[in-house]
């Protein structure tokens, strides 16, 4: 009997969803937090048009937030999501602009221009084994000068509302009257409805989730990791294309040479919502919070006063802070993997 | 001989589970090389761990010098002048040798680094140990022989009194092993007390003065070299008294099918040309010495480490191996010896891990159908007494012996027909081993069968039905269970030649 005992498991009852459903409300308590803290300094902040300022510049970041989700739980990084966003937008709207294809082709071109690289992305890290950082530094910087080349140069307009194929901004922008309705928010919601079903709930989301938590043994279990790794950077790169179209539906104008650093906020955005840098962790309403807080604080910070620069140092410390918090969770996880491991 | 430079009495050392070290006695004089063997497991790197400080010691004293030491910490040991030389080195293959042998103590003009005089001094130490090795010269660019020998150089310029040598011949060639007997026995001239553990049985009487043994974490005795026989030293490893009733008598059908046969196989010095058949409900062990070739082996049937050469039958009918995938696909299972690396994926649940190699079976369109999967887990939990609060509990908080079940659930979800066990009970107890080998031979009653790698003797004996031997990367002999004894083994794992 006294055997049985001791094999009891050090830490009881505690399944995946409770502690990611943990974390989760921690960020979502600071999410509201944040808004409360806004909020009360300043009274401009509490405006609905401000609440629709901040929903419209979170959708691209919150569509890259949740492609990338899935190559960092790979334990990889796709850098190319920032500049790949604009360069699909350049394409898009050349064909749209230039060319005089119809607004929903335009669209479909941005994101299989997402789907393309991310294909590039996945067969340089899952086959020839280069490692993700690099590979994903190299398409970003192709993506960036594919971008130029394409628009000559100079910015592209995607069609206004009112003008021909402007029906596309109502996508993310409802007026119906005077009242403007955030109707990207639902958008987002349903797709992370979507990919977090796919993450939890089908062969794709198993086998890259446990490829990020031990890939060897993934392997040695039959499952074709190389295959999952490469679906793993195409799923980023369609979400790339996905923004490609939130960002020109957003913005007047989309300008080459720009969207380096897009891809920080998203990858941020999913750190703080608790994906696991190691990889083998993380969760898509995580990474949707976390995009927001990075958004509250961009909007939120000049309300009170400060300026562009010191919600980037802010950001950066909510950044340290969520890796930090990342890294005591694993090392609660591992310390069972250490004290085994000494017993051979 | 010279005066007792260390002496170890009654080291005692638990780990949760298993008793490490029971009252364990060392000795070694100044100027001896003092040979430590046993089987593996038998306790001798954790002795070895408790000098230089890397584990604490339960009980027990030891004395330095003639002083009562307790070591908290490598380094410590090191400041003291206690090294080990490790089996796998401890090399920043970008750097210089010089680099490497001053690495951490740095010696300094100002700020910067004075790499002229790292390189006069470890010249020095070559000279004094007679090699030859250009100190500027990358590490990554020495053999592993050379390799060896900075890392020894590096051991003296600590100014070590003890140093501890494990298996350093495992991975060098013979002029490579000449060469470092001669630096040993220079060692031994200037009063240095050489601890060296080896598998080898015939540099025994070469290099050693002394042979201690140990076997299942308790100290045996010890020979003098000289005196002393390989027989006298087996019956030393293995002679514990067996609780564990061998099989007498082998349990394959007379007429039983080969289920797969493998031909000519070969990959890099472990494997090398290795031929054997496996019959339909045959428990074939695997036995051999560390190193031996058998993981590898393994490792290349089932596709998980490339192949040069070989072929492959399943049923009579040759196959294609060329991934874990392809292995999994012809009903092959393979459990690995190294539990944390290659077969849990920890940070998952019990029923997500159970399910990995057979998610097909569980989908609803492109859907898992988790209902189906917590079931069917639920069955194994039960069936092999799984202790877990629940089916999505994460592996990461199980005991080693459940992970091992949960390893084992993964193929037997799958229903594979050829499983290999690597090391099934390594570093779990007592009770969850009796499971498992309950499990073993339910499965082979079922019709499957099984090829059984292991490192302990009475396992080997009382599980198998067949036993391949290896030594050093070949088949160097094949005993029926009627015939095989612990001796036989033995022998056949450590042949000179």
């Amino acid at each position: 009997m006294s055997r049985r005992n001791m094999e009891t498991p050090v830490s009881l009852n505690k399944s995946i969803t409770q502690r990611l459903g943990g974390q989760n409300i921690v960020v979502l308590l600071i999410v509201i937090g944040l808004f409360a803290f806004f909020s009360a300094v300043s009274p401009n902040f509490r405006r609905y048009s401000t609440l629709l300022s901040i929903l419209d510049y979170s959708y691209y970041i919150t569509l890259i937030g949740i492609g990338v989700t899935f190559p960092l739980i790979t334990g990889g990084v796709d850098l190319s999501i920032g500049t790949g966003l604009i360069c699909y937008s350049l394409v898009g709207g050349y064909m749209v602009v230039y060319q005089g294809w119809p607004v929903w082709l335009g669209m479909i071109v941005c994101v299989l221009c997402g789907a393309i690289i991310g294909l590039l992305n996945g067969v340089l890290i899952g086959i020839m084994d280069l490692t993700p950082f690099l590979a994903t530094l190299c398409t970003m910087m192709m993506t960036r000068g594919l971008g130029s080349i394409f628009s000559r140069g100079l910015g592209i307009p995607w069609p206004m509302v009112g003008s021909e194929g402007g029906w596309f901004r109502t996508i993310f922008k409802l007026n119906i009257g005077d009242v403007r309705l955030p109707l990207g928010f639902l958008w987002i919601v349903l797709l992370v409805i979507l990919m977090s079903y796919i993450l939890n709930h089908t062969k794709v989301g198993r086998y890259i989730l446990a490829i990020g938590s031990n890939k060897e043994a993934t392997r040695l279990s039959g499952v074709n990791v190389k295959l999952y790794t490469i679906i793993a950077y195409v799923i980023s790169g369609v979400f790339a294309g996905l923004a490609a179209i939130a960002y020109s539906a957003i913005f007047a104008s989309v300008y080459p040479g720009t969207g380096a650093g897009f891809e920080l906020e998203g990858i941020g955005g999913a750190i703080i919502g608790g994906v696991s840098m190691t990889g083998g962790a993380g969760s898509i309403v995580g990474t949707l919070l976390g995009v927001f807080i990075i958004c509250i604080l961009k909007t939120g910070l000049p309300f009170i006063g400060l300026q562009a620069n010191w919600q980037q140092i802010i950001t950066g410390v909510v950044l340290i802070t969520a890796v930090i918090v990342d890294l005591n969770r694993q090392n609660k996880g591992t310390k069972s993997i250490t004290t085994a491991r000494k017993k051979q | 001989m010279g005066e007792i430079i260390l002496t170890m009495k009654g080291i005692d050392k638990t780990f949760p589970g298993v008793h490490a070290l029971d009252n364990v006695d060392f000795e070694l004089y100044k100027g001896e090389v003092h040979a430590l063997m046993g089987e593996n497991g038998a306790g001798k790197s954790t002795l070895m761990k408790v000098l230089t400080g890397i584990y604490r010691k339960d009980k027990g004293t030891i004395t330095y010098e003639g002083k009562l030491v307790e070591f908290t910490n490598p380094r410590e040991a090191q400041q003291a002048g206690i090294v080990i030389v490790h089996q796998e080195l401890n090399m920043l293959g970008h750097l210089t040798v010089a680099q490497n042998i001053f690495i951490g103590r740095e010696y300094m003009k100002g700020v910067k680094i004075d790499d002229a005089r790292m390189n006069v001094e470890a010249s020095k130490l070559f000279k004094r140990l007679n090699i030859d090795i250009d100190p500027t010269e990358k590490m990554s660019n020495l053999t592993v022989g050379k390799q060896q020998m900075c890392e020894i150089a590096k051991a003296i310029s600590h100014e070590a009194k003890i140093i501890v040598f494990d298996e350093p011949s495992a991975a060098l060639t013979e002029s490579e092993v000449d060469e470092l007997f001669g630096i040993i026995r220079d060692l031994k001239e200037k009063d240095i007390g050489i601890i060296y553990i080896t598998h080898r049985m015939d540099e025994i009487k070469i290099i050693t003065d002394r042979v201690s043994v140990m076997r299942d974490g308790a100290y045996v005795g010890t020979l003098i070299s000289e005196d002393s026989t390989k027989n006298d030293i087996i019956s030393m490893m293995v002679g514990r008294i067996i609780y564990e009733e061998p099989k007498t008598k082998s349990t394959v059908a007379k007429d039983a099918p080969v289920v797969l046969k493998v031909e000519n196989l070969n990959a890099g010095r472990s494997v090398q040309d290795i031929n054997f058949e496996l019959y339909k409900g045959e428990i074939l062990g695997f036995s051999g010495l560390m190193g031996s070739g058998r993981t590898e082996t393994a490792r290349a049937i089932f596709g998980a480490d490339p192949k040069e050469s070989g072929n492959i039958y399943i049923n009579g009918a040759k196959v294609e191996i060329n991934n874990p995938e392809d292995a999994v696909k012809h009903g092959i299972g393979y459990l690995s010896e190294d539990r944390k690396r290659f077969g849990i994926v920890v940070r998952r649940t019990v029923s997500e891990n159970s399910t990995m190699a057979n998610l097909e079976n569980f989908m609803k369109g492109i859907f898992i159908d988790k209902k189906k999967e917590n079931t069917e887990t639920e069955k194994y939990v039960e069936s092999l007494a799984i202790k877990t609060p629940s089916v999505d509990q994460l592996v990461v908080d199980l005991s080693g012996g459940n992970q091992q079940k949960v390893v084992l659930t993964k193929w037997l979800v799958k229903n594979c027909d050829i499983l290999i066990f690597d090391e099934p009970t390594r570093g779990i107890d007592v009770g969850a081993k009796s499971d498992i080998y309950k499990l073993m031979n339910e499965l082979v009653k079922e019709g499957k069968s099984i090829i059984m790698i292991s490192s302990e003797l009475p396992e080997v004996l009382r599980m198998s039905d067949r036993v391949i031997v290896m030594c050093e990367g070949r088949k160097s002999g094949e005993l029926r269970i009627e015939e095989a004894t612990q001796e036989k083994i033995m022998h056949l794992a450590t042949l000179d030649d």
